[in-house]
Parts: C-alpha cells; sequence; structure tokens
C-alpha cells in the first residue's frame, strides 16, 4: 500500500527552482534513499512533504489523505514525522527531556513521557547519556537524538535527513542496525543520505535527485550501474559499492 | 540547590514569612513583604510566559494596567463589589492577552518583534487610558477608604500583607503545576528551537496562546490587588513601562524559566531598592539605577540567574564529593 505519495511537486525560491515536477511513491514497510548532489533539492523535498515549506505547485498525499500545505505539527500527529540535517536539539534540556517532547504527542502524563524516553533512547543506543545536557552531546549523540525524538511520536513514515553525516564508519555501521530494527518494528522510512555504501546496503530502493528533479529511481543495484546517474552523480567505479560491500548483492 | 529544591525553599519562604508580622511588630516590615510578594506574583506571571515559553514581553504593564483599571472603574463606575471586581481584573488580563497574542503569535512574530507589539500594546492602552473620561484620564481614579473583608480592604496593613502572600503562593504553585505538565515541557521545547518543536507535533501557537492567557491574567491580579492596597490609580502608574520592567527584572535576576526565580529575585530586588534608598537619601530614582547595575552583572557574569548559581555550586559540590 503507498503510505507517501508527491504528484508534480515544484518548489522556487524566488527565480530558483529547487524542486520540478517531482513524482515519487513510498509504500508501507520499505527504507527508500534519496541521493544527490549538493544543493540538489533534497532538504527541499522534507521541508515540503514534512509541512515545513508550502510547495509552488504538486500535492502531497499521506496515508489516502491529500495533506497539501497541513503544518508541521498536524502531519506529525497523522505519523508523518522528520529530523533536521542541521540538528537542532532543545540545548537547555537533557537527552531525556528532548525525548519526552516527542513522547508527549501521545501521551499526556509527564512522568509516563519520561519513562517512554528510556525506550526510546535505548533503541537508538543513547541510554547511557539520558540525564546530560543535549548541548554535551557529540555529534554523533545529537544524531541519534534526532533520531530518538521523531520515534518517540511514534510515526508510520520517518524522514531522515542526513543522520549518518558526520559520523565515523564504526559510528555509521553502529546505526546501520538501529535504522534496520526501527523498519522491522513498522516504521516505513525515507532517507537522504551521502554515506553511499550504508545507502546500498540499507535500502530497498534508490531515487536520484538533481538539479531538482529525479534523474532516476530503481534498486541500489540498478542506481550504481545507471550511467546517467554515475555521471552526473556517483563517478566511475561506483558499482564497486554494491558489489564489494551489500550482502544483499552479494546473495543475489 | 536543584529546581525541585529551590520550589521547596521558595514555598518554605512563603509559609514562614506568614506569621512575620504578628511577631514583629514593624510596619516598614510589613510594606516591605507585601512589595516583595506583589513584585514576586508578577513577574512569575512574566516567568510563565518569557522565562519558560521564551517570548520575552517588555509590555506586561497592559496587563496589570487593564487587571487595575477593569476593578477599579466596575467599583467606582458600576457599584460592583471588589470581590467581582478582582475576578473581572482576572478576566480582563486574559481578554487583553488574548488580544495581544493573536496580534503576534497568529502572525508568528517572535522575539524583538514580540517585545515591541507588548511594549507597543502597553503604551496604547497608557495613552487611552490619559485620554478617556471612565478611566479618569490623566487624573486618574482615587477608591474611597472602607476597610472590610467584604470590601478587600483592611484597616490592618497585615491583611494586605496575608492577600499578597497568598498571591504570591498561588503564582507559584500555578508555576509549578505549568512546569511539571506536558503544557510545561511543549513551552520550554518551544522556547528552545520552534521548528524542532512543531517537528515533533507540538503546535507553537496554541501553546504560546496559554502561556500568555495564563500570564496575562496572572499579572492583572497583581494590578487588582495594587488598587485595593493603594486605592489610587493613574495612567503611567498602570501602564507605565516601569511596571513591565519590573515584571521582567525579578526572574531574570532569579532564574528565568525556574519555579522559584521571580521570589528569588523580587527579594533581592526589593532589598537593594530599600538600601539604595536609604543610602541616597530618598533620591528619587536611586534604587532604578542600582536594578541597572542589578540586571548589568547578571546577565553579563549569570546568565541563569540565582537560580543558575545555586545549580553551578550544587553539581560542584556533587563533582566533588
Ligand atoms: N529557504 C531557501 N531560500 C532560498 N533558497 C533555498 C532555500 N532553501 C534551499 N534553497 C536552495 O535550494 C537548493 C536546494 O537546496 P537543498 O538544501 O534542498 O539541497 P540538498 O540536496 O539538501 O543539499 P545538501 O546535500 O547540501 O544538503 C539550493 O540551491 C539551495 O541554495
Ligand atoms: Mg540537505
Amino acid at each position: 500500500m503507498t503510505l507517501l505519495g508527491v504528484e508534480h511537486l515544484c518548489v522556487r525560491f524566488g527565480g530558483l527552482t529547487a524542486l520540478e515536477d517531482v513524482c515519487l511513491a513510498v509504500d508501507e514497510g520499505e527504507i527508500v534513499a534519496v541521493i544527490g548532489p549538493n544543493g540538489a533539492g533534497k532538504t527541499t523535498l522534507f521541508a515540503a512533504i514534512s509541512g515545513f515549506s508550502r510547495p509552488t505547485a504538486g500535492r502531497i498525499r499521506f496515508a489516502g489523505r491529500d495533506v497539501t500545505g497541513l503544518p508541521p505539527h498536524r502531519l506529525c500527529a497523522m505519523g508523518l514525522v522528520r529530523t533536521f540535517q542541521v540538528t537542532r536539539p532543545f540545548a537547555d534540556l537533557t537527552v531525556r527531556e528532548n525525548i519526552a517532547v516527542g513522547v508527549h504527542l501521545r501521551h499526556r502524563s509527564p512522568r509516563r513521557a519520561r519513562a517512554l524516553a528510556e525506550g526510546v533512547a535505548e533503541r537508538v543506543r543513547l541510554a547511557d547519556r539520558l540525564d546530560q545536557p543535549a548541548a554535551a552531546l557529540t555529534v554523533a549523540g545529537r544524531k541519534r537524538l534526532e533520531l530518538a525524538r521523531a520515534l518517540a511520536t511514534e510515526p508510520r513514515l520517518l524522514l531522515l535527513d542526513e543522520v549518518l553525516a558526520g559520523l565515523n564508519p564504526a559510528e555509521v555501521a553502529e546505526m546501520e542496525p538501529v535504522v534496520r530494527d526501527i523498519r522491522a518494528s513498522g516504521v516505513t522510512i525515507l532517507l537522504v543520505e551521502h554515506v553511499l555504501q550504508a545507502v546500498m546496503r540499507l535500502s530497498d530502493r534508490v531515487l536520484v535527485l538533481v538539479g531538482g528533479r529525479l534523474a532516476a529511481t530503481g534498486t541500489p543495484a540498478e542506481i550504481v550501474r545507471d550511467p546517467a546517474v554515475i555521471e552526473a552523480y556517483l563517478g566511475e567505479g561506483a558499482d564497486r559499492l554494491v558489489t564489494a560491500e551489500s550482502p544483499r548483492a552479494r546473495g543475489a | 540547590m536543584n529546581p525541585a529544591q529551590g520550589e521547596r525553599a521558595a514555598l518554605v519562604f512563603l509559609v514562614l514569612a506568614a506569621p512575620l508580622p504578628w511577631l514583629v511588630d514593624s510596619g516598614t516590615l510589613v510594606h516591605f513583604g507585601i512589595m516583595v510578594f506583589q513584585a514576586a506574583t508578577l513577574g512569575q506571571a512574566w516567568n510563565i510566559l518569557g522565562g519558560m515559553g521564551g517570548q520575552f514581553s517588555f509590555g506586561h504593564a497592559a496587563f496589570f494596567g487593564a487587571g487595575a483599571y477593569t476593578t477599579a472603574i466596575l467599583q467606582l463606575r458600576f457599584g460592583v463589589d471588589a470581590w467581582s471586581g478582582f475576578f473581572a481584573a482576572i478576566l480582563a488580563g486574559a481578554v487583553v492577552a488574548l488580544v495581544i497574542g493573536l496580534a503576534s503569535f497568529r502572525f508568528g512574530l517572535r522575539g524583538s518583534y514580540f517585545a515591541l507589539v507588548t511594549l507597543a500594546f502597553a503604551e496604547v492602552l497608557r495613552i487611552l487610558a490619559n485620554t478617556l473620561e471612565i478611566t479618569g484620564a490623566g487624573v486618574g481614579l482615587l477608591l474611597p477608604l472602607a476597610p472590610g473583608l467584604e470590601r478587600l480592604q483592611f484597616a490592618d496593613r497585615r491583611g494586605y500583607y496575608l492577600l499578597a502572600l497568598f498571591l504570591c503562593a498561588a503564582s507559584l504553585l500555578v508555576a509549578r503545576a505549568v512546569a511539571g505538565s506536558r503544557l510545561g515541557a511543549r513551552l520550554v521545547a518551544v522556547r528552545e528551537n520552534e521548528e524542532a518543536a512543531s517537528a515533533l507535533g507540538v503546535d507553537p501557537f496554541a501553546v504560546k496562546m496559554r502561556a500568555i492567557l495564563l500570564s496575562g491574567a496572572m499579572a492583572a491580579s497583581v494590578g487588582a490587588f495594587y488598587v485595593q492596597y493603594f486605592l489610587y490609580l493613574d495612567p503611567h502608574i498602570a501602564f507605565g513601562p516601569q511596571v513591565s520592567v519590573e515584571a521582567l527584572l525579578g526572574p531574570i535576576v532569579g532564574g528565568p524559566g525556574t519555579v522559584a526565580g521571580p521570589l528569588a529575585g523580587a527579594f533581592l530586588l526589593q532589598l537593594l531598592g530599600e538600601a539604595s534608598r536609604a543610602l541616597a537619601g530618598g533620591a528619587t530614582g536611586a534604587n532604578l539605577v542600582v536594578y541597572g547595575i542589578v540586571l548589568i552583572l547578571i546577565v553579563r557574569f549569570l546568565p541563569g540567574g540565582l537560580a543558575g548559581l545555586a545549580r553551578a555550586r550544587a553539581e560542584r559540590a556533587g563533582a566533588g564529593s
């Protein structure tokens, strides 16, 4: 079943066209990745889907409803939540209090919110930092906190904007099972990522955005062999990313 | 001291302060106490919106004055009793808050823009009060002296002392309830980062409206108390900028966003104000100079206010043990 549908989406900032006639669909239970060069419009796409910017044209459908123009908090209540590429922790609050804000969407009691925040922190491996101020977290910690807060709202669709960027390879390797577990728990995931190995290992499908247009879509294996994608973004030798590293590709 | 300890300390302070005028026979002390409780309650009103919610108002005089004029006009011009006037004043504060909230939050005004809008509202109300006949224009309003509990006037100043203490305690309990609730968590989230909060399902507009309604009603109750105590009101007293400054100074000095901060700040500032008045031999404005200096020092060296200082000390002690 289609959970998210984007139809002929255009976003313009004054004279600049950030997104041009973008159409895509995400099915329930999928992990779909959006890749593309800097400035391709990936974050703009997320902002439009999550209600942070109003599309110039086009429609957004979520769970069978037209949600174009709804504010972020309404979409979040419906189960569509985003994280921010540039993390936005509530710096003065502890990790637990940060996560509790997300939990509060579906749970009124503050005591229960703080307790449930613990479980969420465990899922993203942040449990040992629960009572630290968010301002004290490292980059990796802040990325996890973004993820934890979003997860705390009990979403159906999670938009992850570069949650792996800025992490070292060991930290990336640690986050991959976290993302997989989230999907296994029934959450659909649309993610933007520059860390290509991880993208290839994690996602069922990949969308390539170049200059505000969808240049290609396909499985990871198809994408890395697509000449147009190689030319526009990946460069020569990209297919090694899947053949050498992806267990899925090796098994196939 | 952590915030929860601070709250308890503030409540204990109020309980201990209650019988004080009956133990120590001093009119100065009673008046001092009244001024502290009044400033603390006004500060707490500001604190809920500005400290917890990060919406810095520079015009809390609008609420204070609306409350003061509402009860004064109702009593003088319409023969309404003081108690009903008091509750009507609280309602009037909420109505003014509704108008200011809609006029600014609906249009996403934040930061200095919001501060300016609140300031403008207070000034407009001051000018209106200065012109209209019903408010007594520049002459102001004088309430007849008529002591009696049913008229909310006391021949013995200690009655006012208890009433002010009660208002202060009530404001503290309300702030504590807010801080410990979902609304409080959301207010703080909006203060820290509005976009991130809305991404997590928080409706910033709804949250800010609730805070300003509560804040406005609370500040208006202080205005109504002022009228009962001094029995006189004019546009400057009600809507002048010194009221707005007093509202924000206490919580900023005491610890913005903390429940105990406004009381601690009000106490310190009143103390300093009295001291400077005594030292300056009653030169008017001496206390304002001292307030200014204190504010500069606090902002420069103690951004968390007294509460921040207490917390830092506790953390150092905790780390040392
Ligand atoms: N609010 C805005 N106003 C004007 N231009 C904007 C705005 N937001 C984004 N843009 C422009 O739109 C284009 C797409 O930006 P976007 O942030 O979506 O790219 P991106 O694919 O997320 O890039 P990156 O990989 O660097 O994160 C860029 O040219 C950017 O400068
Ligand atoms: Mg981006």
